[in-house]
């Protein structure tokens, strides 16, 4: 992850959501729910990155916790963190979109409840580190990879419930004038996400660094 | 005094053995705070060498790293080639350890604790060498009570008898004259003085001078962390350590 | 892997026989099942009558919130005196050490369950045991998968700093899976009509579930719990 890359990442993602508007302005309405299916293009985007940050903590702390490398564990601090961040804009979007295209602000359907409990588990990794205690890093990859292989099954248990989420196959059958409006945000939330965690990550080693220098004042 | 009884018969037939400890710039740290910094010492078998230092100097830290339940975060320690990540469990069947808290279950009765420690370390005949323990230990008619209700001193007895059951090479004990009366001091320097005959490598760490004085052969000196120069001055040990924590504060201005 | 085997037995039986001596945790575990049962019923019994499912959700909320007590206490006693670094300092595969304390807790769990499923059956007139089988596969099953995950957790917090709120905090979001499907297939077993299939997909997904945690606490038990 080089640090160059970093400003080039941060200005195109800041074009690209510039720009968005325009494109989710020039999408087509869908037919049922009219203008506020329009927070889907963000709302999709945002559940993605979280469960693509979720996925990039499980291997950070596998790596770490097997092997013990400071430097996964700065990266699965940081797509922890993110985790929460974009389940939440996903959480605050979804509701807002739920309220006017059904009429109810939550829906205990499989996909959400799935990711809900995604969102708390990795709230749980941060209380662990952040009440722990010293050493609760290596607690906290546990934590990680149990969150991690639990995904199967709570996306498996919590879905034979009935659900009137719109089903997965919603991409392949948008308009394409959706698609493009869809994957233009996709992507922008994909850079924005890559930027803010090599900063975060960047912050965590600079971290590292200054610890290092302090303990090393006494010599 | 010799151990009685057969020899330990731990499960591997291909032992791990060795004859030193060596810590190699050993550093132990959470953050910024460094318990332990380059610690660098060695102790050879049929030696019996002790840890002093002021209280948080990180004694007990170096007898945890010695112990393999604490990893060093800088620097490797040897136990003659091996190393502990490698060699695992048959290496730590060559560790005894009295640690400060003693670790003994309070609910359960001496001679239980002492069968149940025997059995986890593969060792047969538990109930024999149990028995045997707590006649050396001097707690025979006490074997059936609980160890909860016993004193600090008979607890840590047990807990000596519990550390030397599977026949260590490396012995390590966190401040072992602590609550002793004389009498118990003697006969724990006398065993101490019976282990070293058979080659083992002891180290320990005190606060009582006069108890460990007649016992022990070198001494390395911690303080905040770090091995402080152990001053050859002074007859008795407490002087020569207090020459020497006094020649380190001169040395660093 | 006889060594293995014999370890866990030693650990289970040390805890078995710390336990008879003073039954503590039989004794509270027990009576904070049947007080959270009371607890839970006042919100669901009206009238009279015990809402629909009111007792799977229960019988399931009780056997978390006990398990969780339990095993808090199981590893206290583990951290006082120090005595778990007694048992990682042993010539053992660490990982028996796990297992040894996991049997113990089960042992426990299925003795007080042995006693407050009856009673949650006769309380809110659930006919539990119309398919004894079938509960008694999804109790076992899906008790083992919270002690598995649980044990874990409990062992991994001795060290950490407050452990006593962090043990629920990170069991309950992990172990939702269990949750779902006991209640549910406990609830499928209470139908007037029971829905036979239903409660052994349940259980399958219990088995399959048990299989991937009680491997995945096995492997990590010893990185997680070297200092």
């Amino acid at each position: 992850m080089s640090r160059r890359l970093f400003l080039p990442l941060v200005a195109v993602a800041a074009i690209l959501f510039a720009v968005a508007p325009v494109f989710i302005a020039w999408a087509p309405y869908e037919s049922t729910m009219g203008l506020v299916q329009k927070i889907f293009y963000f709302h999709v985007p945002s559940w993605i990155v979280m469960f693509l940050s979720a996925f990039v903590c499980g291997v950070a702390s596998v790596v770490f916790l097997f092997k013990g490398r400071a430097q996964a564990d700065r990266v699965a601090v940081a797509a922890a963190e993110l985790v929460v961040v974009f389940g939440f804009i996903g959480l605050m979007t979804g509701p807002l979109w739920a309220r006017k295209a059904w009429g109810v602000w939550w829906q205990w359907d499989a996909r959400l409840t799935m990711a809900l409990v995604m969102w708390m588990i990795f709230i749980a990794y941060l209380l662990l580190r952040e009440y722990g205690g010293p050493g609760s890093e290596k607690l906290a990859a546990g934590v990680a990879l149990f969150g991690m292989a639990n995904v199967p099954f709570v996306y498996w248990s919590v879905n034979v419930w009935r659900t009137i989420h719109p089903t997965t196959t919603v991409v392949p059958t948008l308009v394409p004038g959706m698609r493009s409006a869809f994957w233009w945000c996709a992507v922008a939330f994909l850079l924005l996400y890559t930027a803010v965690l090599m900063a975060r990550v960047r912050l965590e080693t600079q971290r590292g660094e200054l610890d290092r220098l302090y303990r090393e004042l006494d010599d | 005094m010799s151990s009685a009884g057969p020899s330990a018969a731990t499960l591997d037939a291909v032992a791990v053995d060795f004859d030193q400890l060596k810590f190699s710039e050993v550093s132990r740290y959470f953050g910024r705070r460094r318990a332990l910094a380059r610690v660098t010492f060695a102790c050879c078998a049929g030696e019996v060498v002790a840890l002093l230092g002021p209280n948080g100097a990180g004694k007990s830290t170096v007898l945890g790293l010695a112990a393999t339940i604490l990893q060093p975060s800088d620097g490797t320690i040897r136990y003659g080639g091996y190393v502990a990540a490698e060699a695992g469990a048959p290496l730590r069947s060559r560790i005894g350890m009295l640690a400060h808290e003693l670790q003994l279950y309070p609910e359960l009765t001496a001679r239980e604790n002492l069968e149940f420690f025997a059995a986890l370390s593969g060792l047969d005949e538990t109930r024999a060498r149990a028995a045997a323990a707590l006649n050396r230990a001097g707690l025979g008619d006490r074997a059936d009570d609980l160890v909860g209700g016993f004193s600090r001193g008979m607890r840590q007895r047990v807990a000596l008898e519990r550390a030397l059951l599977h026949d260590p090479r490396l012995l390590l004990l966190d401040e072992p004259f602590t609550g002793l009366d004389e009498r118990s001091s003697a006969a724990l320097a006398e065993r101490l003085s019976g282990l070293r005959a058979r080659d083992r490598i002891i180290l320990l760490t005190t606060h009582d001078f006069e108890a460990a004085e007649a016992i022990v052969d070198r001494a390395v000196v911690l303080r905040g962390g770090r091995i402080a120069a152990m001053a050859t001055s002074g007859d008795s040990l407490r002087e020569r350590y207090l020459a020497s924590l006094r020649d380190e504060v001169e040395g660093a201005r | 892997m006889r060594r293995f085997v014999r370890v866990a037995w030693l650990i289970m039986r040390k805890d078995l026989t710390v336990e008879a001596r003073s039954r503590e945790l039989l004794f509270t575990t027990l009576f904070f099942a049947m007080s959270i049962v009371l607890v839970f019923a006042f919100g669901f019994v009206r009238d009279g009558r015990p809402v629909e499912n009111a007792a799977a959700g229960i019988l399931w909320i009780a056997i978390a919130f006990a398990g969780t007590l339990a095993l808090g206490r199981t590893f206290e006693r583990e951290r006082y005196h120090d005595v778990l670094h007694a048992l990682l300092l042993a010539p053992v595969d660490r990982p028996a050490i796990y297992v040894g304390k996991l049997l113990g807790i089960l042992a426990l769990l299925a003795t007080v369950e042995a006693i407050v499923v009856p009673l949650i059956a006769l309380m809110f007139q659930a006919p539990l045991f119309r398919h004894p089988v079938l509960a008694v596969a999804l109790l076992a099953l899906g008790t083992t998968g919270f002690a598995a995950v649980g044990t874990l957790f409990a062992a991994m917090l001795v060290r950490a700093r407050s452990r006593d709120v962090l043990l629920p905090v990170l069991l309950y979001p992990i172990t939702i899976p269990v949750i779902i499907a006991g209640v549910r297939g406990t609830a499928a077993l209470l139908q007037p009509d029971a829905d036979l299939a239903m409660a052994r997909m349940w259980i399958g997904m219990l088995g399959f579930f048990d299989v991937v945690f009680l491997t995945l606490s096995l492997w990590t038990f010893e990185p997680v719990m070297t200092e």
